[in-house]
């Protein structure tokens, strides 16, 4: 898989990174080694082998339906970089 | 069929629904914090729900059950094995950066709706029924240059339940709605209310010439927040597309927003349709699984749904299908006759409850939970027409009393002395001295002008203050006709 | 009289008891220690205060005879990626270098609830992504056998401070060798444990399925003592294990006669450094010599480790950084709207590493890769858990080298490519994949005189038998070489 600017450049604004055009050629780079160096791994046969997504085996431990949490408004905003009354603040979204 | 009438052809309109139900728990899906609607400001909200660092999700096992519950009530496969994967976008109210969903595993699979149109009885294919995390909400109006962001339903469970795009018109998206909302209203999974956006619709357009088969380009609404709003949304985003067609455009496959002030769907921002969710299996949980004995234990305890109790009103209490249509469609509703028909003619409480008592509450804006009327007493009102305490006529003033008093009707014919005359001497009295001051009519009937006798009955009733019982009148006065 | 710094927590514990000691004594020396060690930068946040006072609470609890344990009044430090409440946790970044928690983590609080004694903050590569702790928004720690060579990382910090005595132990995570390489870069011992031993609550994550949180400390039985209380059941973590915390000091019997210990022959690797190479033939001949079977076996899929590892983590963490977006708790850049709110944040926010891996892992999640990149690794995953299975039935434990070099200098890291960094990992990523435990101590010196560890690998849950073996190599092995930063 060739990487080119166009891909790293969709890739940042997934990942919202911004970067400065003189660092893009460099992570061209760093990643484009990295994936000629995974695709080792077309080597292998993995015909009918499961993924495996955790190690830990067994089933989803629940909790109970019961309210133990969530009234902690200043504990919220306590490092909150914008507040107002509770809310957090950011510039205007428009839909 | 519905279709849309072209220059060059008719159109059918293919249609799909994705509707999220807020599911009604306590607590949140992943956390502890509580998930009633309401509360100021980011007060409903864990760590885990503002996604701060090392904070984990934890299922809350009611939100599964609420899941198979309605999985149950949709007809549907219970999957055995979920899990959960993550959808990954950055938005102001998602604060871990993606949501919790299951794409790859849902618990819920195919299932089906009836849906009952002027066209007939059609079942609807559900695709699959996913439970996922809401959001919070961001709130534009209280400053020009901000957005506010509260994560009270940030992480409160939702089911999203795709159908297949089964419907044809307008009327069909809008029933399978409808039909929808009383199934989880009627299970308590959700309490269906759209305009709070408890329940939420995106809608999946395309159209396509009659008798083409393969699907055209769809276009997905989002967010049109009631019935009668969905149903318009279809309409003119059809309407929309064939007009594109029929210059010789194409459809863009997007989302689109309806915009119900002007009646008009319009695009999304070009960005968010550029968004590439990168799905992947979520590693802080475990798959969910789910025994035979679990499932069945909640099918036993389902409450009757719409479906099967409309089946049992026509069925065992002898109603129409329409009226059993209207009187399952709303779970409070249904159990409101329920009560009022207890040991009653049920299809007499059935136009009772369709004729003048919804006549009342929608003059009135009233849900039937505040009718001041009770089923209690309403049944009895229609008991007392029955045993021929009152006459029909004489009950519509009693409802009258019962709205204004709130009483139960025996006290108010007792009160105001309407109990039915059912002496037949008394009658006979009276039907001679109609009949004796009306002697022209009573030859025209002698004479074969049957129509004449309602209008004398109607004397009759006139001249008892309308206590004379009908039946008996009407016996008599034929009796006496006759001799 | 001993030097206080030179204890383990063994002896410190029984000079307590026997109060020729006080908590607050031996709080005090090591604070004057990391004051005297600055140099070394391995703490990102001191807590004087807060040492002094858990340490006199220590005392008055022992003045009672109501101690809460062997860890009672000991100081340690903690990575900092562990949540302490009120204390700035700042996972070596700038995107969260104010942010202090308002919870605790809980290993942090088990530690706290035996009476421990927290000194700090250490450091660690940026959000534990490196191997070096030169990717830290709070510069590099400087290895003390040798302040131009790196400690390792990420747990490079805690490892550092646990070599030159300013600490007794610390806190450190490992998600594909960053507890074992730097233990084995600064002469100390630590041990990954099995993945879903330890809770990852208010830990900062890495990648999910992979960090685990590990004690690092100067002995085996000291990293018995501190895994006791690390490890258990957690309601608020999803993965992890629901099964009894043993004893694991009871194990360190020192004897292993009959113990099968198996030698992947894939681990030997062409033209491995030769140091490494003779410390390990070493480490098989001590324990051949303490009785135990050495038996050569196969991980066939060893050589796929690291690319899987580097594909599932990335991944794993691209997801989980979207947190950091400049709206609640990290630092902001302002921008135009909010899209160039999160850019400007999260680009200033975040070192080079952390992008390159992040990047990495948009890649292989994106619409087109996934199957081939994402799928393809997790799938290669089970065939190298499958490979430690196998073995398994036939062994109790695997003897392996826990880094392919000795530390390595700054200057020459700086001139390496990341793919040539992330081989360091080769020996460290396969048991993290598989989720086995696998513990790092010092078995030997280079020609140099830099330590040089070897792992002892076990099954699942089974810590007591690399607890066991590893204290009988420690034993045999007698390393008590100490950093020269310390000996100066």
């Amino acid at each position: 898989m060739a990487l080119d600017q166009r891909t790293i450049q969709n890739l940042s604004w997934l990942a919202r990174l911004k970067l400065p055009v003189e660092r893009e050629g460099k992570i061209l780079n760093d990643l484009q080694s990295i994936l000629d160096w995974v695709e080792q791994l077309k080597e292998v046969n993995i015909e009918g082998v499961e993924p495996l997504i955790s190690v830990t085996e067994g089933i989803a431990p629940m909790r109970e339906d019961k309210v133990t949490e969530g009234d902690q408004q200043a504990d919220l905003m306590a490092n909150a970089p914008e507040s107002v009354q509770g809310f957090y603040v950011v510039p205007k979204v428009v839909e | 069929m519905y279709t849309i009438k072209g220059k060059t052809t008719d159109w059918e309109l293919v249609i799909g629904l994705e509707v999220h139900c807020e599911i009604l728990s306590n607590a949140k899906v992943f956390s502890g914090a509580s998930a009633v609607f309401g509360g100021e400001q980011n007060t409903h909200v864990s760590f885990i729900d503002a996604g701060f660092p090392g904070m984990l999700p934890k299922v809350n096992e009611k939100c599964i059950e609420q899941c198979v519950k309605t999985g149950l009530g949709l007809n549907a496969r219970i999957n055995k094995y979920s899990r959960f994967d993550r959808k990954n976008y950055f938005y102001a109210d998602l604060p871990q950066g993606y949501q919790i969903s299951q794409l790859y595993h849902p618990i819920v699979g195919e299932g089906f709706i009836e849906v009952t149109t002027s066209e007939g009885t059609r079942k609807i294919g559900v695709e699959r029924l996913h439970l996922e995390q809401d959001a919070g909400k961001s709130i534009h109006d209280m400053s020009p240059t901000k957005t506010f962001i509260d994560l009270n339903r940030a992480g409160v469970g939702l089911m999203e339940i795709v159908s297949k795009p089964d419907m044809h018109s307008p009327e069909e998206a809008g029933e399978y709605l409808r039909q929808l909302r009383a199934i989880v209203r009627a299970l308590g999974t959700c309490d269906g209310n759209m305009d709070e956006g408890s329940m939420r619709c995106d809608v999946n357009v395309s159209v396509r010439p009659v008798g083409e088969t393969g699907f055209r380009t769809r276009t997905e609404t989002k967010n049109v927040n009631s019935v009668r709003f969905v149903m318009h949304a279809i309409e003119v985003e059809a309407n929309r597309q064939v007009e594109i067609y029929e210059n010789g455009g194409t459809i863009k496959q997007e989302t689109r927003l309806y915009d119900s002030d002007n009646g008009e769907t319009r695009p999304m921002r070009g960005k968010e349709n550029a968004n590439d969710y990168r799905y992947f299996p979520d590693p802080d949980l475990l798959p969910v699984v789910l025994t035979d004995e679990y499932i069945e234990n909640i099918r036993k305890n389902l409450p009757e749904l719409p479906e099967a109790k409309k089946a049992r009103y026509i069925s065992e209490l002898g109603l129409t299908p329409y009226d059993a249509s209207v009187l399952t469609a709303d779970r409070e509703i249904a159990a409101y006759f329920e009560t009022a028909a207890k040991g009653q003619d049920a299809k007499k409480v059935a136009n009772w409850v369709m004729g003048d008592l919804f006549a009342y509450l929608n003059k009135e804006c009233l849900p039937i939970a505040k009718s001041p009327v009770s089923a209690e007493n309403l049944g009895a009102l229609v008991g007392l027409i029955g045993n021929n305490t009152i006459s029909g006529k004489i009950a519509k003033d009693v409802f009258q009393f019962m709205i204004e008093t709130g009483k139960d009707p025996a006290t108010i014919v007792e009160e105001k002395g309407l109990k039915q005359n059912t002496d037949t001497g008394a009658i006979e009295k009276i039907v001679d001295e109609v009949m004796a001051a009306n002697p022209e009519q009573v030859a025209e009937i002698k004479a074969g002008k049957d129509k004449l006798k309602g209008w004398l009955v109607g004397q009759i009733m006139k001249a008892s203050h309308g206590k004379a019982n009908p039946a008996l009148a009407n016996q008599i006065l034929n009796k006496k006709l006759g001799g | 009289m001993t030097n206080l710094t030179d204890l383990t927590i063994g002896e410190a514990t029984q000079k307590l008891a026997n109060k020729e000691i006080s908590s607050v004594e031996l709080t005090k020396v090591h604070l004057v220690e990391m004051e005297n060690a600055r140099v070394l930068n391995a703490f990102i946040t001191e807590t004087p205060e807060r040492a002094l006072a858990d340490a006199e609470k220590s005392d008055a609890r022992r003045a009672k005879g109501e101690t809460l344990g062997a860890l009672d009044g000991i100081p340690i430090a903690n990575k900092d990626l562990y949540c302490t409440k009120g204390i700035r946790t700042t996972a070596a970044s700038k995107i969260l270098s104010k942010f202090i928690p308002p919870y605790e983590s809980t290993v942090s609080q088990k530690l706290i609830d035996a009476g421990t004694v927290m000194l700090g903050k250490v450091n660690t590569d940026q959000f534990a992504m490196g191997g070096s702790t030169m990717t830290s928004y709070f510069g590099t720690t400087k290895n003390p056998w040798n302040l131009d060579l790196v400690p390792g990382g990420s747990s490079g910090g805690s490892a550092a401070a646990v070599a030159a005595g300013l600490c007794m132990a610390a806190t450190g995570s490992d998600t594909g060798g960053s507890i074992r390489q730097p233990a084995s870069f600064c002469g100390i011992t630590g041990i990954k444990p099995t993945y879903g031993r330890c809770s990852r609550y208010g830990i900062v994550a890495f990648a999910s399925s992979l960090d685990q949180a590990g004690p690092m400390a100067r002995s085996v039985a000291d990293c018995a003592l501190m895994l006791g209380v690390m490890a258990g059941y957690d309601e608020k973590d999803s993965t992890v294990a629901n099964v009894p915390v043993p004893d694991f000091t009871k194990v360190l019997t020192g004897d292993i006669r009959g113990k099968k210990i198996g030698i992947p022959k894939e681990y030997r690797l062409d033209g491995l450094n030769q140091d490494v190479q003779a410390t390990w033939d070493k480490g098989i001949q001590l324990l051949k010599d303490a009785g135990a079977e050495i038996v050569e076996v196969s991980l066939p899929h060893t050589k796929y480790a690291l690319p899987v590892y580097y594909i599932v983590a990335c991944a794993e963490a691209s997801s989980n950084l979207s947190r950091y977006d400049g709206v609640r708790y990290t630092t902001r850049v302002e921008g135009k709207n909010l899209d160039e709110l999160y850019e400007n944040s999260r680009t200033d926010g975040f070192g080079d590493e952390v992008v390159r891996r992040i990047l990495l892992g948009t890649f292989v999640l994106s619409a087109g890769f996934y199957d081939a990149y994402y799928t393809r690794a997790q799938r290669v995953r089970r065939l190298i858990y499958n490979d430690f299975m196998e073995v398994f039935k036939v062994v109790d434990a695997l003897l392996v080298p826990a880094a392919p070099t000795p530390a390595l200098s700054e200057a020459e890291m700086k001139t390496m490519k990341p793919i040539d960094i992330y081989a360091g990992d080769v020996f460290t990523t396969p048991a993290s994949l598989a989720g086995v435990p696998s513990l790092s101590l010092p078995v030997g010196l280079s020609q140099n005189g830099l330590p040089i560890g070897l792992q002892v690998i076990g099954k699942h849950f089974d810590e007591n038998t690399v607890f066991q073996v590893a204290d009988v190599l420690e034993k045999a092995a007698n390393f008590n070489q100490k950093p020269h930063h310390v000996k100066g």
